[in-house]
């Protein structure tokens, strides 16, 4: 893998193809821990580290295990229960080596378990074209899972911005706590669609 | 009149998606036109109604200790059911629905309903329960569709509006008209909400929700055994 396909899918995942601003995924942990920065901050990275190692995880049972033997239908059963036992054992193996790692991150990892974003990083990365027209696949797909967790966190960061704004402001009643955040977010969404076709463009 | 009564409350005082903000990624990404929204609760209804039912059935075998990676077994494999019978006989929804139909699997309105209702009570309740979950999210996405499409596209079902389509707001079909579009629907819903006198959510995420027991590993206690 060259460094210039590096580049295109760090710049499609992060700004064109943001998963929670235009794919919509993982909105619950996006809209629900985005309060405070060193929060939000925590969940990014923690969301970073499970897409890689899931993928890691998944992509070979794929394509070594599944495809050859023909079970291809039992990919969401299967890659569901390796990411839930996957995510329980990181969890027991920082509470026991690294407390100190584990007190930061380790509150959001059970969260992510069940988070759609980490699933759809899993199945996307066996689809998504750059990785399958790379010279080394599995290496373009842990890239690609970087960069989609990279686009969480980014997108996380940036809200929690807006919101610590929006904490201070009096909206009309019926707008108070969940609706005014969607329309902020609606705003942060819109300044992110102004990417569209960045990365064909500079690339192609 | 119970079951009536049980049938109404996921429809309309619980509705998962606008009380109870569940499932709120299928809800802004597959909202573009009524008949993927459509599409996509009907899938999750079937789902649910089917998951509901068998954890029920299997509420006194299952061991309380490892019953989330059961449930979530048995919905991945009605996911899964649903997924292929989608592909074999509407591959025009199964290609809108795209990631978004495996991903019912992790949607927690589903997950949330085995964990608070199902493995609590009978195998009709939980089966009429799912029925009203179900109609109540495919009912919010229709709802939200519908908004979305007539004033972003101009159409109803992939019919034309004659004078609403001169004037169309495509942004309300790109991600930013999704949230903007949910927003209004529950500050709608908080409106009467406050009429009658009930706190509507305040926050996203697990803190206030009331399948949040569920989720995480609370012990499932059975009632009237």
């Amino acid at each position: 893998m060259d460094f210039k396909t590096f580049v295109f899918i760090l710049m499609t995942s992060v700004l064109v193809n943001n998963y929670v601003l235009t794919q919509f995924l993982g909105i619950c942990p996006f809209l629900g821990v985005s309060k405070k920065l060193n929060q939000a901050t925590g969940m990014g990275v923690a969301v970073i580290f499970v897409m890689v190692l899931a993928t890691a995880a998944t992509w070979p049972i794929q394509n070594l295990i599944l495809v050859p033997l023909k079970l291809d239908y039992l990919q969401t059963i299967l890659f569901i229960l390796v990411i839930a036992s996957l995510v329980q054992l990181v969890e027991m193996i920082l509470k026991k080596f690294l407390p100190s790692l584990h007190a930061s991150l380790g509150v959001y990892l059970p969260l992510i378990t069940t988070n759609c974003a980490v699933l759809a990083v899993c199945k996307n990365s066996l689809t998504n074209e750059s990785v399958a027209s790379s010279a080394a696949p599995f290496v373009t797909a842990l890239v690609y899972a970087f960069a989609c967790g990279l686009g969480f966190l980014l997108a996380m960061v940036l809200f929690a911005g807006v919101r610590s704004v929006i904490e201070h402001s009096k909206p009309p009643r019926c707008f108070e706590g969940v609706p005014i955040t969607l329309i902020a977010a609606s705003i942060v969404a819109l300044a992110f669609s102004g990417f569209g076709g960045i990365a064909e463009n500079l690339f192609k | 009149m119970t079951q009536l009564k049980n049938l109404l409350r996921g429809i309309i005082v619980e509705n998962p998606v606008l009380v109870l903000l569940l499932g709120t990624c299928p809800t802004l990404a597959k909202t573009n036109d009524v008949k993927t929204a459509l599409g996509m609760g009907i899938a999750a209804l079937l789902v649910l109604v089917c998951s509901n039912t068998v954890i029920s059935v299997l509420r006194k075998v299952i061991p309380s200790n490892v019953r989330i990676p059961c449930f979530i077994v048995v919905i991945a494999t009605f996911v899964t059911l649903v997924e292929m019978l989608m592909h074999a006989f509407i591959p025009s929804l199964y290609d809108s629905l795209g990631i978004f139909l495996s991903l019912i699997v992790v949607n927690c309105i589903i997950l949330g309903r085995a964990e608070m209702y199902a493995c609590k009570n009978g195998v009709l309740n939980s089966a009429v329960d799912g029925l009203g979950m179900g109609i109540g999210f495919t009912l919010a996405l229709v709802c939200m569709a519908t908004i979305r499409e007539i004033f972003g596209l101009g159409t109803f079902f992939g019919l034309e509006i004659p004078f609403i389509k001169d004037y169309t707001l495509p942004i309300l079909t790109q991600s930013a008209g999704g949230f903007f579009v949910f927003g209004l629907l529950i500050a709608i819903v908080n409106i009467f909400l406050n009429r009658t006198n009930k706190k509507p959510r305040q926050e996203f995420g697990c803190d206030g929700c009331p399948s949040a027991a569920g989720c995480t590993k609370t012990s499932c206690k059975t009632e009237g055994e």
